[in-house]
């Protein structure tokens, strides 16, 4: 079905939005048939320059140019005519259609009287499948599939829109382990089949993996290309943030102490009444990091919100920091000195519209030396935000600019320095460096290991198998509501982790419970 | 398949209109370019109107020629905002005659305008900073006409009925009964919406017509009705429970008018400097990370709306006890409703809504003036009124007419960027 292998250059890209440079004269050529590496950190450009590519946002300068010939991109469609395809970090799928009908949507196959022909798109949609080891079932409704599954019916919507070139969006954000690597074989049998690849990552393991190139950008610049043969993730790392990084977190051996968090048999119900948590027991000691790994959905974000009082506990007791906070208010397990870096920054951790002076003191702003009385005392608040604004190195221009308006590593500071600087024995942090750049995950993992070093525990919720291999002084994993261990990190690998995540291996069961859920 | 799993999908519902609300509270702009914007939106609105008031002109369509057509144009829309402006502030050769009279009441005759101003404006201080203080804690109270009803009813009901007392106990007894059946009239809706998630516009608009037929009921007991009367009025409230005026001097404005201000005074320092205050912005722009961080957000969504209706309750007791002296039906002639008009175009803040009601209370003040002066009907000012309040909703538009540089551009990065990646 390839027209023709595909070679994509593109020439002193520049684009710029009111006041920031997102692209600044980028070079980048792609070879048929290889896989071509675009690493960088939040903000660094790599989506407006694919945007560019795919037609969706026109360059202030420079041009494109398709097998030597150069091009103009009004619109995506335009794009997809020059056979070049794009797989979103946010699938741009229609829940209620089956796979077939999503394929073949925008460019219908019709039969006389403009009927549609769905037969032929089915059979495309298994040819496809079968071609690149991409198996999708094609009746099935999009919304009962699992992430993965939906995954590939994007790269499958692609290819069978005759891309040349395709490009991968942060694929990897959203996968287990196993499907990820099931991913990163299906760009190398892409790859063997002709087709070029841009996959667009942060993750640097990944793209010493795959990559016959790699491009970094920084700042929106290209700073530099380099081959995985001659190029260490130490060495990438570095050019990705501009300085030198430690991969992997340092840390002595944990000493634990008493036990501050004890969870038994705690069972929760979600809002539709289902069981969301089911029986789980365990223990976080002083002076420990216990980590939870799993894949979104499998009951860790009711866990945490039991646990800090926001959800109500259907069975089972929380005792946190010596009292029994099984039915507290979030007040009061959060004043017994429990510290909540929730999951959802955005939706949980800020208040976008207030300071962030006032986000800084969002949990302790009735007690003293914040208030008197009823009284606020603003002159406290601001010298508080003006002091962790410093120790946490939060860059924002003044402590009265609205949270919301600072980058996601920053605002994730603000709610690391808000929760770390209370009085608290307990901290508990879900998905703490989602979404943030290598600096800002380097910063929080080492205050993270200081709390504990402090003598506090830590319980950390992440679907990042990497930050819970990397932090873990013992870990856990939750699927489908109950949880393996905690172990000792020393006592599972990075493989059999991996598949307690995806329900200890069985096939097509990474699908979380609630898949279906809006 | 989103990123948050457990998103619900009343969620973007409740979302949707708070960003509605935040959109006018806490604008994208510099408070000197939010101003520009409303003295703009200001001029084209008296622009606009004018057009009305030309074409309802029939001399303007059967003048023989086009020069005479212009020149009675001009006559009309100079005339009738003219008139409008003497009405609202006084004419200044007029001011300065009456002011270098000599006599104390003719001098401050030449403060008659300025005394309907402040009598129009002070009603609308309270229920703009009722439906403000609403807009802060995320809650759209849209039923500020019923606590105004009920306010100035308990208001007048205490002002009539209790009798032997001085004004220094009577006057603050009847406020306060203003104050807190207004109250109850907000914590009803306020409660409802904790409790059970009722939305608080449709319980507030019901809420409206109980006080509407309450009143209307009352009115015609003998507890309330005038002796003597058949028509729903009620008996006049004591002198001491009435607000002292000027009425000496021939002036309407009465203290009411100071304690607006002093309640908008309170409002702000309630706002921006007590932990309430906070409570109900961070409920008010993010009720769930509200929540995770220990605030009870049910009880600030009762104590808002309680805190609203009692503003407005003010109202009513204002109207009540410092202009009519007894109560009739209808006496809140939409103060409830214009107060979300002032704290709309006050942005939400008690100093944007002072000076709101102070410019419609001036327009108010100065229709009557106007119509008595030319033929124009005082209606053209709810014309101006909403067609003001329509281009301060649509900046975008007021900075097209007037070629004005968006101060920021909608979603565009201030600090980071948030497109890349």
């Amino acid at each position: 079905m390839l027209r023709q292998p595909v070679k994509l250059e593109l020439r002193g890209i520049t684009k710029s939005f009111p006041g920031v440079l997102a692209n600044d004269h980028i070079d980048l050529v792609v070879e048929p048939g290889e896989v071509h590496v675009l690493l960088g950190e939040n903000g660094a450009g790599k989506t407006t320059l694919m945007n560019i590519l795919y037609g969706l946002y026109h360059p202030d300068e420079g041009e494109i140019l398709v097998n030597g010939a150069p091009v103009k991109f009004q619109s995506p469609s335009d794009a997809i005519r020059m056979g070049i395809g794009m797989v979103h970090q946010h699938f741009m799928l229609i829940p209620v259609f089956t796979v077939a009908e999503n394929v073949m949507l925008g460019s219908e196959l019709t039969r006389p009287f403009g009927l549609l022909d769905r037969g032929r798109a089915r059979r495309e949609v298994q040819r496809l499948g079968q071609e690149f080891g991409l198996p999708v079932d094609p009746d099935a409704l999009v919304s009962s599939l699992s992430v993965g599954a939906q995954q590939r019916v994007e790269i499958v919507k692609a290819l069978y829109r005759q891309a040349g070139v395709l490009i991968l969006d942060e694929p990897t954000a959203v996968l287990t382990p196993q499907e990820t690597e099931e991913l990163l074989r299906v760009m190398e049998s892409l790859k063997h089949a002709g087709r070029s690849l841009v996959f667009i990552t942060h993750k640097l393991k990944e793209a010493m993996r795959v990559a016959d190139r790699i491009t970094v950008l920084r700042g929106g610049r290209v700073v530099g290309s380099t081959v995985p043969a001659k190029s260490t993730e130490a060495q990438l790392a570095a050019m990705m943030v501009g300085r030198a990084i430690r991969l992997g977190v340092e840390r002595p051996p944990a000493k634990p102490g008493a036990v501050v968090l004890e969870v038994e048999g705690l069972t929760v119900r979600d809002a539709r009444g289902q069981v969301a948590v089911d029986d789980v027991s365990f223990q976080v000691r002083a002076g420990e990091i216990v980590t939870v790994a799993g894949v979104q959905g499998n009951g860790q974000t009711e866990l945490i919100r039991a646990i800090m009082g926001l959800d109500p506990v259907a069975a089972g007791h929380i005792t946190a920091a010596g009292r029994d906070v099984t039915t507290s208010s979030p007040r009061e397990t959060l004043a017994s000195g429990v510290g909540h870096v929730p999951e959802d920054r955005v939706r949980d951790g800020l208040v976008s519209d207030l300071s962030v002076a006032e986000n800084l003191v969002l949990d302790t702003y009735y007690l003293p030396p914040f208030a008197r009385g009823l009284v606020l005392e603003p002159d406290e608040i601001r010298r508080n935000a003006d002091e962790r604004i410093r120790e946490f190195d939060i860059r924002t221009p003044s402590a009265s600019v609205q949270a919301g308006t600072l980058s996601g590593g920053n605002q994730q500071r603000v709610v690391v320095a808000r929760e770390f600087s209370r009085p608290i024995s307990l901290l508990i942090a879900s998905q703490p460096t989602r979404g943030l750049d290598v600096g800002s995950i380097e910063y929080i993992h080492e205050r993270i290991v200081k709390l504990r070093d402090q003598g506090d525990a830590v319980l950390i919720v992440s679907s990042d198998l990497d930050e819970v291999l990397a932090l873990g002084d013992r870990i856990s994993v939750m699927y489908r509501g109950r949880m393996e261990g905690p172990f000792d990190s020393g006592s599972a690998t990075r493989e059999e982790i991996g598949l307690m995540m995806a329900g200890a291996g069985s096939e097509g069961a990474a699908a979380p419970p609630d898949a279906g859920r809006p | 398949m989103s990123e948050k799993p457990d998103q619900k999908p009343g969620r973007n519902r409740a979302a949707a209109a708070r960003d509605v609300i935040q959109s006018v509270i806490a604008p994208q702009s510099s408070i000197w370019s939010s101003v520009l914007v409303v003295v703009l939106a200001f001029v084209t609105a008296l622009v606009v109107s004018a057009v009305f008031i030309v074409v309802s002109d029939p001399n303007v369509i059967q003048a023989p020629d086009l020069l005479t057509a212009l020149n009675v144009a001009w006559q009309d829309v100079s005339g009738a905002y003219g008139g409008l402006l003497t009405g609202a502030l006084g004419d200044p050769s007029t001011v300065i005659a009456k002011l270098s009279s000599g006599d104390a009441k003719v001098a401050a005759s030449a403060f008659y305008p300025l005394s309907e101003t402040v009598v129009a404006a002070a009603p609308l201080v309270f229920t703009g900073l009722a439906v403000a203080l609403g807009f802060r804690a995320g809650l759209f109270n849209i039923g500020g006409e019923g606590q105004v009803i009920a306010g100035g009813l308990a208001a007048g009901f205490v002002g009539f009925s209790v009798h032997g007392l001085t004004g220094f106990v009577e006057l603050p007894l009847a406020l306060l009964a203003g104050f807190l059946v207004g109250m109850l009239w907000g914590f009803i809706p306020g409660l409802l919406k904790a409790r059970t998630g009722a939305h608080e516009v449709i319980t507030t608009i019901m809420l409206n017509y109980v006080a509407i037929y309450l009143t209307y009921y009352f009115l015609n007991t003998t507890l309330f009705q005038r002796p003597g009367r058949t028509d729903p009025i009620s008996k006049v409230v004591d002198s001491a429970a009435m607000l002292p005026s000027l009425a000496a001097l021939n002036l309407r404005v009465h203290a009411g008018a100071l304690l607006a201000v002093a309640v908008a005074v309170a409002v702000y320092f309630l706002l921006w400097r007590t932990t309430l205050g906070f409570e109900f912005r961070a409920v008010g722009a993010n009720p769930d990370a509200s929540r995770a961080a220990g605030i009870g957000v049910g009880r600030v969504i009762v104590v808002a709306m309680s805190l609203s209706g009692g503003l407005a309750g003010l109202a009513g007791a204002n109207i009540i006890l410092g202009v009519q002296y007894s109560v009739t039906p209808g006496f809140s002639s939409g103060l409830g409703f214009d107060g979300i008009t002032v704290a709309l175009l006050g942005r939400g803040n008690p100093v944007g809504v002072v000076a709101a009601a102070l410019l419609f209370g001036g327009l108010r003040a100065g229709a009557v003036q106007m119509q008595a002066a030319t033929s124009t009907p005082v209606d053209i000012v709810q014309v101006i009124e909403a067609l003001v309040i329509m281009f301060v909703a649509a900046p975008a538009l007021i900075r097209a007419i007037f070629r004005l540089r968006a101060v920021r551009g909608i979603g565009a990065p201030t600090v980071s960027p948030g497109w890349g990646g």
